[in-house]
C-alpha cells in the first residue's frame, strides 16, 4: 500500500510529552499523516521535552530534544497561535481537511482555546476527537494535575510494584504515558475504523487513572469477589508471582556489581529441572518438592536459590538454565538489551532516523511486524513550523506572502 | 449503541499471552469467540478463585480476562477438531493466538493456509522473541521477559543491595496485548483498501523494550545508562526523593517539587491555614521564595542561597506529607495547583471517590451464581460506541453448540464429538 496503511488519514496533534506524542507517534510509523502543533509564542516551550535531555554530542538546545525526536519521529510540525482570531480560523480550516483531532492537555484547556468536541464538529461534522488526560474531563479531580508517576500512584501500579517490607518501588519511568499513549492510539484507530463504516465521528475521553486502574484485573477481582485487599501485612511482593502461583519465582543476585537473573519455575517440571542444575543437596528436601511447600518455605528457598546464583555470571545462569527448559533471563542493563541482544538487533527494533539538526539518530522502533504495511521510521522528529509552508501553502492554499504575515503577526 | 468493533469477529486460541488481547476486541463490541481445549484451558487454573476454592469457573483471573467473549471447545490436535477451527477461520476477519513458535504447525494448523482459504483473514502471533529469531526458542515468562527486557533495570530501590524489582500485574502481556490490538487495527484498516488481510507478528520482549522511555533513549543518545531510584525515574543521576510517607502511614507521590514563586506562596498559604507554620522552621524561606520573581532550580547550582530556598519548599513538602493523611495531602496540593498523588492500592483506586463519580466500576451479572460482581471498568470512554462488557467470562464449552451448531455440526454429532473429547 503506498505511502502506509494508515496513509489516507490526516491527525491535527496536539500530543506532547510521552503521553501524547508517544500514540500518534505508531500511526505515523503507519503512514499517517500527523501534524504537530505547537504554539508559536513561547519559543516552542510548549512541549516542555522539546528541548530537553538527552542530547547527542552533549550539545543542547531547542531543537535538539532526544526525548522529543524519539517521541515525534516521521510527524510533520506546524505553529499555530490558538489564542488569535487568525489561528482559530485556520484550525477551523485544517480540522475541516482533517480525520482526527489529538491532545494531551489539562482537561479543560481545548475548550478554553475555543475547541470543544462540538466546535470540532462545526468545522468538520465526522471528526474524531480523543483527548487524554490524568483524570478525564469529569468529577472531582477533572481540575487536578498529574504526569506518569501521578497516574500510576492513584491508579495502583505504583504500590503493585516492590519487596516486601519496604515502600513502593513503583515504576521507574513513566510507564502509564506509555501505555496511555497506547490506549490513545487504540482509541484513534477504532474511533476511525468506526466512522469509516458508519461516516460516524465521535469524543473520546481517555482519563489515564481509569486506563491504569483496569490493569491490575485479579487483583481488584480478589477484592471485589472475596473481599481481600492487596494493602494486608506482607503484600505486595511483587517479585513473587500470585497470579498464576509459581514458586521459585524471583530476581537473584548473580556474580559481579549489581548483577541479577530472573528465575520463574512455572510447574514442577521446572522445578524438577532447575534442580538437576543446581545439583545441590539442599534442592531434595521434601519440603520443595511441590508448588504448596515451596510457597510455604518461599524465604529459605530463595535464600538457597540465591547462594547458587550468586556465584555464577548471569549470562551463564540464563544459558544453563534455559538449555534445561527453565524460564530465566539475565537482567539487562540499556547496553546489553540496546546493543548486544540477539532478539532486538534481529527485528531492526532501533531504527535509525535522520532530524535536520540532530543527524543520524538511532529511536525505539515498534515490537510488531506486519507481512504486507509494516510501520516506517525514517524522519526525526519536526523542528519547531518546520512544515508551515507545505500545510499552510500545499495543503490550505494559502500564498507566500500571506504565510509570511502570518509570522510576522505571530500567528504562526 | 453497539461498541466500535461490532461485526467483526475474532477468533482467540485460547493462551495468557492472548487473554486480554481478545478482553480489549470484545469490551468495545467484537464478536470474539475463545477456542479452550476441552476440559477448559490452564489458565482457568490461575489463582485468585472464588472464596479460595479451585475450579474450572472460579478463576477470578480467568473471569476478568475473558469478559464478553464466546467460548467453545475444540481438539486441536484431533482432525475434527483442527477442522471445526479451521471453519470458524475461515468466517473470520481476525485469529489470535500465543502459541510458542512451531506449536501450531505441529498440531497441523497452518496459518498462511487459513489465509489463503480466506483472503480477509487478519492472524496474529503473540510470542516471546518472535516466530523465528534468535531467541525464538526460549522460556519466557512475565518476570523474565521484563527482566531480559528493560523494565527490572530501571525499577526498585536507591539501595542497589535490593534486587531490581518487576512491576506487579503481568504488564509484559498487557503491553504485548496493547501492541497487538493497535496492530490489527491498522491491518483492519489497511483490509478496508485492499480487501486483503495479513499476519502480525507481536515480540513481547521487544514490546518491552520499547516501553521503558528514558531507559532507552538516554542510551541510543548519548550513551548514559540510567540507574534506579525509590519511588521516581531511573536516571543517570541521582535526584531528589520524591516520594513521602504520610500520617497515616500510607505513601503519597510529592511529583517534581515546587516550579513558581505561586507555589511556595502556596504552601505558605496552606502551612498557615492548617495551623501548622509555627511548627515548620523554614517559613521564612518559604515566604521569601514566594515573593521573588521567579525560582529556576536549573540556576541553583552556583546560587546557594536560591538552593537554600529550593531545599525549604522540599521540606515543606516533606513536613506537610509526615502531618497530614495521604488523602488530605493530595487534595491540598491539587487544590493548590501542585501536582502530587496518593500511592493508593488497587482496590482504594476502584473505591476513590473520582472513580465513583465518574461510574468507573461496572456491574457483571453472574446468573449462574445468582448475582453480580463488580468489574473495573472502561479504559477509555467513547462517547457514540461505548466500552461494555457484553457478559461474564465464558463456561468451558458454553457456545459449543451455539458456534459449532452454526457451522452445521449437529447436536447428535456434537454429543459424539465430546463422548470422544474432541469438544
Amino acid at each position: 500500500m503506498p505511502g502506509g496503511a494508515l496513509a489516507r488519514f490526516r491527525i491535527c496533534d496536539f500530543g506532547g510529552v510521552l503521553a501524547g506524542a508517544g500514540a500518534t507517534r505508531i500511526l505515523s510509523a503507519f503512514g499517517a499523516q500527523v501534524i504537530r502543533i505547537e504554539d508559536p509564542s513561547n519559543q516552542g516551550r510548549w512541549d516542555v521535552i522539546r528541548g530537553a535531555p538527552p542530547h547527542k554530542d552533549g550539545k543542547p538546545g531547542l531543537e535538539r530534544g532526544g526525548g522529543f525526536n524519539n517521541h515525534n519521529a516521521q510527524k510533520l510540525g506546524i505553529t499555530l497561535n490558538l489564542k488569535s482570531e487568525r489561528g482559530k480560523q485556520l484550525f477551523r480550516q485544517l480540522v475541516s481537511v482533517s480525520d482526527a483531532v489529538s491532545e494531551n492537555f489539562a482537561a479543560g484547556v481545548m475548550a478554553r482555546l475555543g475547541f470543544d468536541y462540538e466546535r470540532l464538529r462545526a468545522a468538520r461534522d465526522d471528526i474524531v476527537y480523543v483527548s487524554n488526560c490524568g483524570f478525564g474531563h469529569s468529577g472531582p479531580y477533572a481540575s487536578f494535575k498529574s504526569w506518569g508517576p501521578i497516574v500510576q500512584a492513584m491508579s495502583g501500579l505504583t504500590f503493585t510494584s516492590g519487596l516486601r517490607d519496604q515502600p513502593p518501588a513503583g515504576w521507574g519511568y513513566s510507564y502509564m504515558d506509555h501505555t496511555g499513549a497506547y490506549y490513545m492510539a487504540m482509541a484513534l484507530l477504532m474511533a476511525l475504523y468506526h466512522r469509516e463504516r458508519t461516516g460516524e465521528g465521535q469524543w473520546i475521553d481517555l482519563a489515564m487513572t481509569e486506563a491504569g486502574t483496569t490493569l491490575n484485573g485479579p487483583a481488584l477481582l480478589d477484592y471485589t469477589v472475596n473481599g481481600r485487599p492487596l494493602r494486608r501485612e506482607g503484600m505486595p511482593h511483587s517479585n513473587r508471582s500470585q497470579w498464576p502461583r509459581m514458586a521459585p519465582h524471583g530476581i537473584y543476585p548473580a556474580q559481579g556489581e549489581d548483577a541479577w537473573v530472573a528465575i520463574a519455575c512455572r510447574d514442577d517440571a521446572d522445578w524438577t529441572a532447575l534442580a538437576k542444575v543446581v545439583g545441590e543437596e539442599w534442592t531434595g528436601e521434601g519440603r520443595f518438592a511441590d508448588l504448596d511447600g515451596r510457597i510455604a518455605s518461599e524465604d529459605s528457598l530463595d535464600e538457597q536459590l540465591a547462594g547458587w546464583t550468586r556465584r555464577s555470571d548471569k549470562f551463564a545462569l540464563q544459558a544453563r538454565l534455559q538449555a534445561a527448559g527453565v524460564p530465566a533471563a539475565a537482567v539487562q542493563t540499556p547496553p546489553e538489551r540496546v546493543d548486544h541482544d540477539a532478539n532486538t538487533r534481529a527485528w531492526g527494533l532501533w531504527p535509525e532516523v535522520t532530524h535536520p539538526v540532530i543527524g543520524k539518530q538511532r529511536i525505539d522502533g515498534l515490537p510488531v511486524h506486519l507481512s504486507e504495511t509494516d510501520w516506517d521510521f525514517s524522519h526525526g522528529g519536526p523542528l519547531l513550523g518546520q512544515h508551515n509552508e507545505q500545510i499552510y501553502g500545499e495543503l490550505l492554499g494559502l500564498d507566500a506572502a500571506e504565510i509570511a504575515a502570518l509570522r510576522d503577526e505571530g500567528v504562526i | 449503541m453497539s461498541g466500535a468493533l461490532a461485526g467483526v469477529r475474532v477468533i482467540e486460541l485460547a493462551h495468557e499471552r492472548t487473554s486480554f488481547a481478545g478482553k480489549l476486541l470484545a469490551d468495545m463490541g467484537a464478536d470474539v469467540i475463545v477456542v479452550e481445549p476441552p476440559g477448559g484451558h490452564a489458565t482457568r487454573a490461575y489463582d485468585p478463585f472464588l472464596e479460595d476454592r479451585p475450579g474450572a469457573e472460579r478463576s477470578l483471573y480467568w473471569w476478568h480476562y475473558n469478559t464478553s467473549k464466546r467460548g467453545v471447545t475444540a481438539r486441536m490436535d484431533a482432525p475434527r477438531g483442527r477442522e471445526l477451527v479451521a471453519r470458524l477461520a475461515a468466517g473470520a476477519d481476525v485469529l489470535l493466538e500465543g502459541e510458542d513458535p512451531g506449536q501450531l504447525v505441529s498440531l497441523g494448523i497452518d496459518l498462511a493456509a487459513l489465509r489463503a482459504g480466506n483472503e480477509r483473514l487478519i492472524s496474529v502471533s503473540i510470542t516471546p522473541f518472535g516466530p523465528s529469531g534468535p531467541r525464538s526458542a526460549e522460556q519466557a515468562t512475565d518476570l523474565t521477559l521484563l527482566a531480559s527486557g528493560g523494565p527490572v533495570w530501571s525499577c526498585g530501590y536507591d539501595d542497589h543491595s535490593l534486587p531490581p524489582v518487576r512491576g506487579g500485574g503481568n504488564q509484559a502481556f498487557h503491553t504485548g496485548a496493547h501492541y497487538a490490538v493497535i496492530s490489527l487495527l491498522v491491518a483492519l484498516l489497511a483490509r478496508e483498501e485492499s480487501g486483503r488481510g495479513q499476519h502480525v507478528d507481536v515480540n513481547l520482549h521487544a514490546a518491552a523494550n520499547v516501553t521503558t522511555e528514558a531507559g532507552s533513549y538516554h542510551y541510543l543518545v548519548d550513551q548514559s545508562i540510567v540507574q534506579r531510584q525509590t519511588g521516581r525515574h531511573a536516571m543517570p543521576m541521582a535526584g531528589p526523593p520524591s516520594q513521602a510517607r504520610c500520617a497515616d502511614g500510607r505513601h503519597a507521590n510529592t511529583g517534581v517539587g515546587l516550579r513558581s514563586p505561586r507555589d511556595y506562596a502556596a504552601l505558605a498559604e496552606w502551612l498557615d491555614s492548617a495551623g501548622l507554620a509555627e511548627d515548620f522552621p523554614s517559613m521564612d524561606a518559604l515566604r521569601e521564595a514566594a515573593a521573588r520573581d521567579s525560582i529556576d532550580a536549573m540556576r541553583a547550582r552556583n546560587d546557594p542561597e536560591l538552593r537554600h530556598l529550593i531545599q525549604a519548599g522540599r521540606a515543606a513538602l516533606t513536613f506537610l506529607s509526615e502531618q497530614l493523611p495521604a488523602y488530605e495531602l493530595f487534595v491540598g496540593a491539587q487544590q493548590r495547583g501542585i501536582p502530587i498523588g496518593v500511592i493508593y492500592s488497587p482496590e482504594e483506586a476502584l473505591d476513590d471517590p473520582h472513580h465513583r463519580a465518574r461510574g468507573f466500576a461496572v456491574q457483571v451479572e453472574h446468573e449462574e451464581l445468582g448475582r453480580t460482581y463488580t468489574y473495573p471498568g472502561a479504559p477509555y470512554r467513547f462517547d457514540r460506541t461505548a466500552w461494555k462488557i457484553q457478559r461474564r467470562a465464558p463456561h468451558v464449552g458454553e457456545h459449543n453448540a451455539e458456534v459449532w451448531g452454526s457451522l452445521g455440526v449437529s447436536d447428535e454429532e456434537l454429543d459424539t464429538l465430546r463422548e470422544q473429547g474432541v469438544v
